[in-house]
């Protein structure tokens, strides 16, 4: 066994960082922050017991790293247009999109979601890890547009309720009508008597569920908190760690930046097309991956499933029949609800077919796997 | 949770009997989480005090296994291939290897119940 680390010191936290600390929760320096990796299996957690509790019920989750920026004036849908690759223009208000952010070179700054919150008014919802370089990104590349510009993630306390049942505990706490937010749709109404909260049927777990944002000061974040564990104890939920939410949108196939996505990865071999909007007239990225279209793509996003005994992790060598390099995982676990080990990789265009037999290099030795369809996880549809 | 004192432990949170039984402590499961895999050395092989002789997976991270002690790998712990899940459940019952100590003398070195509990707290406390 070797130590497991420190934290190092000059971390962020959330504002539930004392509610996550009082519930034994294992923390860990992720993209700067401290933050709950999986609470204790005293209290009926762990990572498989989290996962599995947003499968087949409801799981609790802090996401307040997460980061904000807010678009709002008549040159904001122009501003948003520019600096996303999906078509912001077919948003009706209170309706969400995925999208990214892509460099010159049609690579990526980051992906978002990005939220209609009124007639000229758009919040990008970005990650933790990408924060200040978003920031920035967005701030410098809206300046020739008629729109107003505000970094909003100090503002929210952001809490994630995932899983089949997440309508019904949120129900309880809300007045606002749920079951008439569609999926990827938002709202605003009064949550634990808190008024005009965003509730958005948004998430990272390829299940349904919310994310509400509310104010951040300690004492409003951990009184919601709080009253949304105790509305959950009918429906069995449990708090939810960065461990969960990991194998959880891996899964889901997911992207997470600086594994499937990064500055050198762009949208066609991330396999991201049906977001990219390229009747769009004009993006920042636009060019270069018309340019890319046209040329072969070395590399795919696949989904591996190991054939043989053995956990392909992030960063491990992917190998051809004959013991060539051929590519690498991005994110691999064992997937809990399968209770399979599985991998997202980069491979060339000729192994990325369903079926293809490969190998991962696991510390020295090789394991077979296989290429599966993915998502490895979807969703029943509703009844 | 107490640490038996039929044993001595590592800093490497492993634990070992005085006939050459090596399992990981309860310190170590829990800063595992799920444990999902378990890779052991073949009946055969030699460890060397320190050096590391197989992994622990669990669902987050791999952790290499150390030696507390030299000697030959006399039988690996089969079940833990299929039901990895046990060592969560108890770590101290759940061995993983049992070798023919080289020099009985190397325990001597490690840590006692009471100091191994007073190290892993301080490990746990930062």
């Amino acid at each position: 066994m070797s130590a497991v680390q420190a934290t190092p010191p000059q971390v962020r936290k959330t504002s539930l960082n004392a509610v996550h600390r009082a519930l034994g929760a294992k923390m860990v320096e992720f993209s700067g922050w401290d933050m709950p990796v999986e609470y204790p299996s005293s209290i009926g957690c762990g990572i498989v017991a989290e996962h599995m509790a947003v499968r087949t019920g409801v799981g609790i989750f802090d996401v307040s790293h997460m980061g904000d920026i807010r678009l709002s004036g008549p040159g904001a849908l122009d501003a948003v247009q520019h600096i996303s690759m999906n078509d912001a223009s077919r948003l009706a208000v209170g309706q969400a999109q995925y999208s990214a952010l892509l460099y010159p070179q049609g690579t990526f700054v980051d992906d978002v979601i990005v939220h209609r919150l009124g007639e000229d008014d758009y919040l990008l919802v970005i990650n933790a890890g990408t924060r200040e370089k978003d920031f920035n990104w967005v701030r410098d590349n809206t300046r020739q547009f008629k729109c107003r510009f505000e970094h909003l993630s100090d503002d929210f306390t952001q809490i994630a309720i995932q899983g089949p049942k997440a309508v019904n505990l949120l129900q309880k706490l809300t007045d606002a009508d749920l079951n008439a937010v569609k999926f990827y749709w938002v709202a605003r109404g009064t949550v634990c008597q808190l008024r005009e909260i965003l509730i958005a049927r948004t998430g990272y777990t390829a299940e349904d569920g919310f994310e509400i944002y509310i104010p951040s000061d300690e004492v409003t974040s951990a009184r919601v908190w709080n009253e949304i564990m105790a509305a959950g104890k009918e429906f069995g939920a449990i708090p939810c760690g960065l461990g969960a939410r990991n194998t959880l949108r891996l899964e889901g196939k997911l992207p997470l930046y600086g594994h499937e996505i990064s500055d050198t990865i762009n949208v066609w071999e991330a396999g991201l097309d049906r977001f990219c909007k390229m009747e769009k007239t004009e993006f920042i990225g636009r060019e270069a991956l018309e340019k890319a279209r046209a040329a072969d793509v070395t590399k795919m996003l696949v989904g591996l499933e190991m054939v043989e005994r053995g956990i392909a992790r992030d960063g491990y060598k992917v190998l051809d029949d004959d013991g060539r390099e051929i590519g690498y995982v991005t994110s691999g676990s064992p997937a809990p609800f399968f209770k399979k080990n599985i991998a997202l990789a980069y491979v060339p265009p000729r192994q990325a077919v369903v079926g293809s037999r490969v190998k991962v290099e696991i510390r020295g030795q090789s394991a077979g796997a296989r290429v599966v369809p993915t998502p490895f996880y979807k969703r029943p549809k509703k009844v | 949770m107490p640490y038996p004192i039929d044993r001595k432990y590592t800093r490497e949170h492993e634990w070992i009997t005085s006939d050459g039984t090596i399992g990981i402590t309860q310190y170590a499961q829990e800063s595992l989480g799920d444990i999902v895999f378990v890779d052991l050395p073949k009946i055969g092989t030699e460890l060397t005090a320190g050096k590391t002789f197989g992994t622990v997976e669990s669902v987050k991270a791999v952790s290499d296994l150390y030696a507390p002690a030299s000697g030959t790998v006399t039988e690996a712990n089969g079940e833990l291939a299929t039901s990895p899940e046990k060592v969560n459940k108890d770590a101290h019952g759940s061995w993983m290897v049992k070798i023919k100590l080289k020099d009985p003398g190397e325990l001597n070195s490690l840590l006692s119940a009471a100091d191994y509990e007073k190290f892993a707290g301080e490990e746990a406390g930062h």
